[in-house]
């Protein structure tokens, strides 16, 4: 069953990426198929983790593979949150998506019987917080990414930058702020229980904790320069992407550390 | 049956001297729609600044075509040559096209479906023009939600205000200075102000012409060597001096930009000679656009227009085949109707000479009798209807008619 709802998941999402890039070239059907790829590919993945969470007995996405499945859906749900004026946003978002969800099911985690040995309102608490600052902060990042691609276009004094209207300068970066705002207070409670737990069971701080910690630090930074510095636009669009690069790390380089 | 016809004049066949003088305001426009509806006809008059055109519907397409001519040749007699013809489907379709933006000198323009709503409203409509007008304002409505024709701007200061607004999206209240108090930045602030932008200072040499433009836009108005100060606190610079050199240079800017704590500005140059110096472009945070710049976009943003008239054009011509074949049916439907009429007329006379052996049935046994007759008659019916509407949108519609009548005797009784 997982396996019959992943491929569409898949698929969909690919469509999806392969419509933005229609839709830059050329308004209407792209655009609009590239939006009923993502609701339906979203659909088909919400159905493959009530899947895999009906057939487990506990938190079923307690690995890294898991756990990325998971992030995949929660970058796509809050895509979808603000997708209606910032359809482009969907250029940088779905084709990192598509890319994760390969990764992920690669790792094992868009199949059934990955169960952790942690506790279920730990991981719940735990994972899913970071998650979701994960989430919003790899849209952040797609944000800032275009911010760079609208400015650059703006430096170039590019012709089509009317015919190919983007969302605003303005938008893109206040947009990637507010992203940020609510994420990193996710990650510092994710965080502080990861923690807690930590330091209770008399474990030590890894590599996934201290690139956890450094990435709070950067996003933290993003805020505090931005608020106290007037570090907006490209400055802040460079930070995002220093952010989002060790979420990565994270996410893909550091797998197994903390999840068996 | 009622045709349709339309007497006009646009940019594409007269100029503007010819063209001003039939242009007519609204209410001179509806007084003519009236007087050539001429009591139980239809017309509507649309007059914009590139066209004046006249739609009759009318049982006489001459003589409705003649009374149209003559009303556009009282208000200008050298007219005449200038005016186009065209009837029914072709007539239809020119409206399709007209509300559609396609045949305005800017394609895709937005202003024209106001304007044809407002023909219509103000004309003396009946079931010909009010369908026709109707499906081409919903023709135009869906030109532009399924194109991007009408998306982009066609003006070197529109495209200014549309700038600012790939830069700070929306414009409410974002502060607007201008540099020199001409006609162009005039134009520009309107742009900026049709868009909420708020005009907050007017800078010029002669601070009495910077008061006269600042009074209008209730801007304050700032003589030129105080425009640094308010840099820091503008969003967008718009300048059109006749300066010979630089009004702002790059280290003016700079200065401006450590007080912005990174905010960003958009400098709009519409002067020539530059009024802004272009290495202010380099500087982070800073957009110059002088005028090649905003020509090439909104030059590009035509060719995007024109791309899409290909769209647009299949979309309009969709829609006037449908119009053709309401329009072509209507020369069956009095066929159709005198052969149901007929038809009904036999069964009820046939149902009375029953009468007497009708007479020993029940109530629900002379209903059935009642409705297997309806059946049979219906039944009989539909193919010849169908085949008849199929022909009327064919084009055969009149022949199919007259068929008909003559096979079944359907009017003979009235001669």
């Amino acid at each position: 069953m997982a396996e019959l709802l992943f491929w569409p998941a898949l698929l969909l999402y690919g469509e999806a990426a392969v419509g933005y890039f229609g839709y830059v070239r050329r308004s209407g059907t792209p655009g609009r198929a590239a939006i009923w790829g993502v609701r339906l590919g979203w659909l088909a993945q919400t159905a493959l983790l009530v899947v895999q969470a009906t057939s487990e007995d506990g938190f079923p996405w307690g690995t890294w593979a898991g756990s990325l499945n998971l992030f995949v859906w929660l970058v796509v749900t809050v895509y979808l949150g603000v997708r209606r004026p910032y359809r482009l946003v969907g250029l940088a978002v779905m084709p990192l998506a598509a890319v994760l969800l390969v990764i992920a099911r690669a790792g094992g985690g868009t199949g059934i019987g990955t169960r952790s040995q942690y506790s279920n309102a730990f991981l719940v608490l735990h994972v899913g917080l970071v998650l979701v600052a994960f989430a919003g902060f790899t849209l952040a990042a797609a944000l800032s990414a275009f911010y760079l691609w609208q400015e650059r276009r703006l430096k170039r004094r590019e012709v089509t930058i009317l015919r190919r209207p983007a969302p605003s300068l303005a938008t893109l970066d206040g947009l990637a702020a507010r992203a940020v705002m609510f994420s990193l207070p996710a990650l510092t409670l994710g965080l502080a229980v990861g923690l807690v737990r930590l330091f209770a069971d008399g474990e030590r701080v890894d590599a996934l904790v201290a690139a956890t910690v450094a990435t709070w630090f950067v996003w933290a930074a993003y805020l505090v320069l931005r608020t106290t510095r007037g570090w907006t636009g490209r400055r802040a669009a460079y930070v995002a992407l220093v952010g989002f690069a060790l979420v990565i790390i994270i996410r893909l380089a550091l797998p197994a550390t903390h999840f068996a | 049956m009622l045709r349709l016809v339309l007497v006009g004049t646009s940019h594409h066949h007269a100029p503007l001297e010819l063209r001003e003088r039939v242009a007519l305001d609204r209410e001179h426009g509806a007084a003519l729609a009236a007087r050539l509806a001429n009591g139980g006809g239809e017309a509507v008059c649309l007059s914009t600044c590139n066209r004046t055109e006249l739609y009759v519907a009318a049982d006489d397409i001459d003589a409705a075509e003649q009374a149209a001519v003559a009303a556009l040749a009282e208000l200008e007699p050298d007219v005449e040559p200038a005016l186009y013809r065209l009837h029914d489907h072709a007539a239809a379709l020119h409206l399709f096209r007209v509300a559609a933006g396609l045949d305005s000198l800017v394609p895709g323009e937005g202003e024209i479906v106001g304007q044809v709503r407002a023909a219509h409203d103000a004309g003396t409509t009946g079931p010909l023009l009010d369908r026709v007008f109707r499906q081409a304002l919903h023709a135009g409505r869906k030109v532009r939600a399924q194109t991007a024709i009408g998306e982009t701007p066609a003006s070197v200061s529109s495209a200014a205000a549309a700038l600012a607004e790939q830069v700070f999206g929306d414009l409410a209240g974002r502060s607007i200075l201008l540099v020199g108090a001409g006609k162009i930045s005039e134009q520009a602030a309107k742009h900026l102000l049709s868009r909420h932008a708020r005009i907050a200072f007017v800078a010029n040499r002669t601070l009495d012409h910077a008061a006269d433009l600042a009074d209008r836009f209730g801007a304050e108005p700032l003589p030129l060597d105080r425009l640094e100060e308010q840099l820091a606190s503008a969003d967008v610079v718009v300048s059109s001096t006749r300066a010979p050199g630089y009004v702002l240079d790059a280290s003016m800017v700079q200065r401006a930009l450590q007080q912005r704590r990174g905010r960003q500005l958009l400098l709009i140059d519409l002067a020539v000679p530059r009024d802004l110096d272009p290495a202010i472009h380099e500087l982070d945070g800073c957009y110059l656009y002088d005028i090649d710049d905003l020509q090439a976009i909104v030059t590009e943003t035509l060719v995007g227009r024109r791309g899409e008239t290909e769209r647009a054009e299949a979309i309009v011509a969709v829609e006037s085949e449908k119009f053709r074949e309401w329009h072509a049916s209507l020369e069956i439907v009095p066929a159709i109707a005198s052969l149901r009429a007929r038809a009904e007329e036999i069964r009820e006379a046939e149902l009375r000479k029953a009468e007497g052996v009708l007479a020993r049935l029940d109530e629900s046994q002379r209903s059935a009798v009642e409705a297997i007759t309806t059946q049979i008659v219906n039944k009989l019916l539909h193919l010849p209807t169908v085949r008849m509407k199929q022909a009327a949108a064919a084009a055969d519609g009149v022949i199919y008619a007259d068929a008909v009548r003559h096979l079944f005797g359907l009017g003979e009784d009235e001669r």
